[in-house]
């Protein structure tokens, strides 16, 4: 937790724009007061860690996350572009930041849900990774795609450097070979479709269409079980995902469902 | 300025090096023609010789077209019209009809055109015979002609065949063809004048645009040939051909095609060979190969289109590159954990993680810091790659070790039209882009020769190259390399139409 605080009162001193915002990330702090922002931020942070550490435990969440809403009908129906809009997030845990391939890999593995591998979570669901009791959260998005900013923000979760499990379950209407999983991703992330990785992009990315995509796959006829981990370092983080077929077009007839 | 037969006769090629594998040895070639699966092309010399490739990349003689004539030499009236010799044909397909037409000079400007009419191109089958179609056009010595280099073109928009010709004596000429005969559709009519100071003309068309190619310069005297191809181009398949600043081809207008250069002097007698999915190539002969000695050879390349104009294009060259996808701007690399190039440094220059301040940092920085920072090679940074098969990506070109691809030609493993096979391995290493059985792609440790680790890189019209496998277990299709995404690379059906099959092959 200290080392998001930190991070964030340093967001804070040096982009006077707000904080984690991704477009001011990229503005450069003046060499002149290089030595004072680092020093600052660390003073900051040794003053309010406690404060903030109390406040994190006792606040109310912030209120539902504008673009997200809790899943009002048993399935959803991908939209046109093909895009999965129903999922279930657990609650972030806190990483070291690091987005190298071999830092992703080794998160995925140490960061592991205890029973990702087995049964589907509900939306309520707990789970104790580290020291951290953290809830699964069953979520529609009303766009194409995820926003995990707005997810954790809304619980009062922190959302740089972090990692995000995700989980959905597609339900095709037949065996449907030779389709891809394409995702996009702010920012690194891992993927799996029944238990097989297929995906894995690394470093602080974008969350673009398509920017990751499996080989050729095949979708089993009924539940098919999509699971990710997105790894965050600071400012917006994202991701979107859907099947495309042999042209790059959304795969048709798909619906996707979550455990209440 | 007249064609000459027979300089190429007593060649014989060592060593091959680019232009074109096996014995290339042409001079006037024909265009060149695809018939089940092989490629010919007719030259000058006695009776027409033969041409004949499996790829379009390794060639060889077949004999000649007289062979399979009547006779064996051009006709009664064929002769008496213009001469005996038998020089730069041209040939195309109508209907069930196979069109030869060639040049039968007497004392030029006397000449002829001569049709041969074939039902099939390959001299293995039985039904392989030539017909006399008698003399096409033909000059009388006097007029403003000299009726040698036919040309023969089908315009698109409606099918009609169209024959120019001429050498420098007067006028490059256009008539038009019957397309069932072979011969003149209206031969009442005076043929129409399209340019001057040229030869071996023909017309090609694109985008509402006809434009007449034509050799310039002298031929047949080795590398002190000056041939040159240049062109003009016009909205109706009559001209009038203007070049590029507008002038006339009928005034001694013509822009630039294409010189010599390089190892290669004097190219002329362009043609046209349309390879679908909107990959063009074209032939010419060089007057000197100064890598065989300087003989005459037979040579593809590349036809690309800039600003309304054909391009010259050149045969992929082996070098180290980076892949860029256009789709996407990002560059095919190993799936590896990249290392920036001379280590983590900041901003100012200083080593290690976190050196120099990030971007902040950039005034103070020791002296040693700003020397130059040496290329990466794979021998600096492949240590904890894994040895076996390892996937391939596409990421931002960084100008790292994984995303430099050695492309090298490939000797006795064929090749495709102008061009041998390549191997992509990453450079400094064996590690060899490989395609699967499903469709996919992998590097692999080592090269081992299978015809899923050659590539063949054709440049396409914008200057942009397909990348194919020469095949894959299972398939006989041909696959692409393809952006599926951002990050992903894949086997597809290459579509003309798309950026996903196209890449860039840049010097790092």
């Amino acid at each position: 937790m200290s080392r998001w605080l930190l991070a964030r009162i340093s967001f804070l001193w040096r982009e006077p724009c707000g904080f984690a915002r991704r477009a001011c990330k990229a503005r450069p702090t003046n060499p002149r007061y290089a030595h004072l922002k680092d020093a600052l931020a660390v003073a900051v942070a040794a003053a309010v860690l406690s404060v903030a550490a109390a406040a994190a435990q006792d606040a109310p969440t912030r209120g539902p996350a504008p673009s997200l809403t809790r899943p009002a009908s048993p399935a959803k129906v991908p939209g046109a572009d093909g895009f999965l809009q129903r999922w279930l997030i657990l609650e972030p845990i806190m990483t070291n930041g690091q987005l190298t391939d071999s830092a992703v890999q080794a998160a995925v593995k140490t960061l592991a849900v205890p029973t990702q591998s087995g049964t589907i979570p509900r939306h309520g669901d707990k789970v104790t990774i580290g020291d951290a009791p953290l809830a699964w959260h069953a979520v529609d998005t009303i766009r194409y795609n995820v926003n995990l900013y707005h997810f954790a923000y809304a619980l009062k979760k922190p959302t740089s450097n972090v990692l995000f499990w995700v989980t959905t379950v597609v339900n095709a209407p037949r065996e449907l070979s030779g389709v891809r999983l394409a995702i996009g991703s702010n920012a690194a992330s891992v993927w799996w479709v029944n238990g097989r990785e297929v995906i894995g992009i690394y470093n602080d990315r974008q969350s673009v269409i398509d920017d990751g995509v499996s080989k050729r796959l095949t979708l089993q006829k009924g539940p098919n079980v999509i699971r990710a981990a997105i790894l965050n370092g600071g400012g917006a983080t994202d991701f979107c995902a859907r099947f495309v077929d042999e042209d790059g077009m959304p795969v048709k007839g798909l619906t996707v469902s979550v455990v209440e | 300025m007249k064609t000459v037969a027979g300089a190429l006769l007593a060649l014989v090629l060592v060593s091959p090096v680019v232009a074109l594998d096996g014995d290339p040895g042409m001079h006037d070639p024909s265009t060149v023609i695809v018939h089940d699966g092989k490629f010919y092309a007719y030259g000058t010399g006695g009776g027409l010789p033969i041409s004949v490739s499996d790829d379009g990349w390794t060639w060889r003689r077949a004999g000649t077209l007289m062979q399979a004539l009547p006779g064996g030499r051009p006709g009664q009236e064929v002769i008496a019209r213009g001469g005996n010799n038998t020089w730069a044909p041209d040939v195309i397909r109508s209907g069930d009809k196979y069109f030869v037409y060639y040049s039968a000079p007497g004392t030029q400007p006397k000449a002829a055109i001569g049709l041969l009419v074939g039902r099939t191109l390959d001299p293995n089958s039985p039904d392989y015979k030539w017909e006399d179609g008698g003399p096409v056009v033909w000059s009388d010595g006097v007029e403003d002609s000299n009726a040698i280099d036919p040309g023969v073109f089908r315009d698109p928009v409606n099918g009609s065949l169209w024959l120019t010709y001429g050498s420098y004596f007067g006028y490059i000429r256009l008539v038009e063809i019957n397309p069932k005969t072979g011969k003149r559709l209206y031969p009442e009519r005076k043929p129409i004048d399209l340019a001057i100071n040229g030869e071996a003309s023909i017309i090609i068309y694109r985008d509402g645009w006809y434009y007449l190619l034509m050799t310039r310069g002298s031929c047949c005297a080795g590398a002190n040939s000056s041939y040159n191809i240049r062109m003009g181009r016009s909205r109706k398949v009559t001209g009038p051909f203007h070049d590029n600043i507008g002038v006339d081809m009928l005034q001694g207008g013509g822009k630039l095609f294409l010189g010599s250069g390089g190892r290669y002097i004097g190219p002329g007698h362009f043609g046209l060979l349309d390879l679908g999915d909107g990959v063009q190539k074209f032939s010419m002969h060089y007057e000197a190969d100064l890598d065989r000695g300087g003989i005459s050879v037979l040579d593809i390349r590349p036809l690309l289109w800039r600003d309304g104009w054909p391009v010259a294009g050149d045969n992929f060259k082996e070098g180290t590159y980076q892949i860029e996808s256009a789709r996407t701007g990002t560059a095919l690399e190993l799936a590896v954990q990249g290392t920036p190039v001379g280590g983590l440094r900041g901003r100012g220059g200083g080593r290690g993680a976190g050196a120099g301040g990030g971007r902040g940092a950039g005034g103070a920085a020791d002296a040693g810091a700003r020397n130059p920072i040496p290329a990466q090679e794979a021998a600096q940074v492949s240590a904890n790659w894994p040895a076996g098969p390892i996937d391939v990506r596409m990421s931002p070109y960084m100008v790292q070790a994984q995303q430099k691809w050695a492309v090298t030609p490939v000797a006795n493993v064929g090749g495709y039209p102008g061009s041998s096979y390549f191997k992509i391995t990453i450079a400094g290493t064996e590690r060899a882009l490989t395609a699967t059985v499903d469709r996919e792609l992998v590097v692999l440790p080592a090269f081992t020769g299978g015809p899923e680790q050659l590539w063949r890189i054709d440049q396409l019209s914008d200057g942009a190259y397909r990348v194919m496998p020469k095949a894959i277990a299972g398939t006989k299709e041909p696959w692409a390399l393809s952006a599926i995404g951002s990050s992903m690379p894949t086997l597809a059906r290459f579509d003309p139409a798309s950026d996903r099959q196209r890449w860039w092959l840049k010097t790092p």
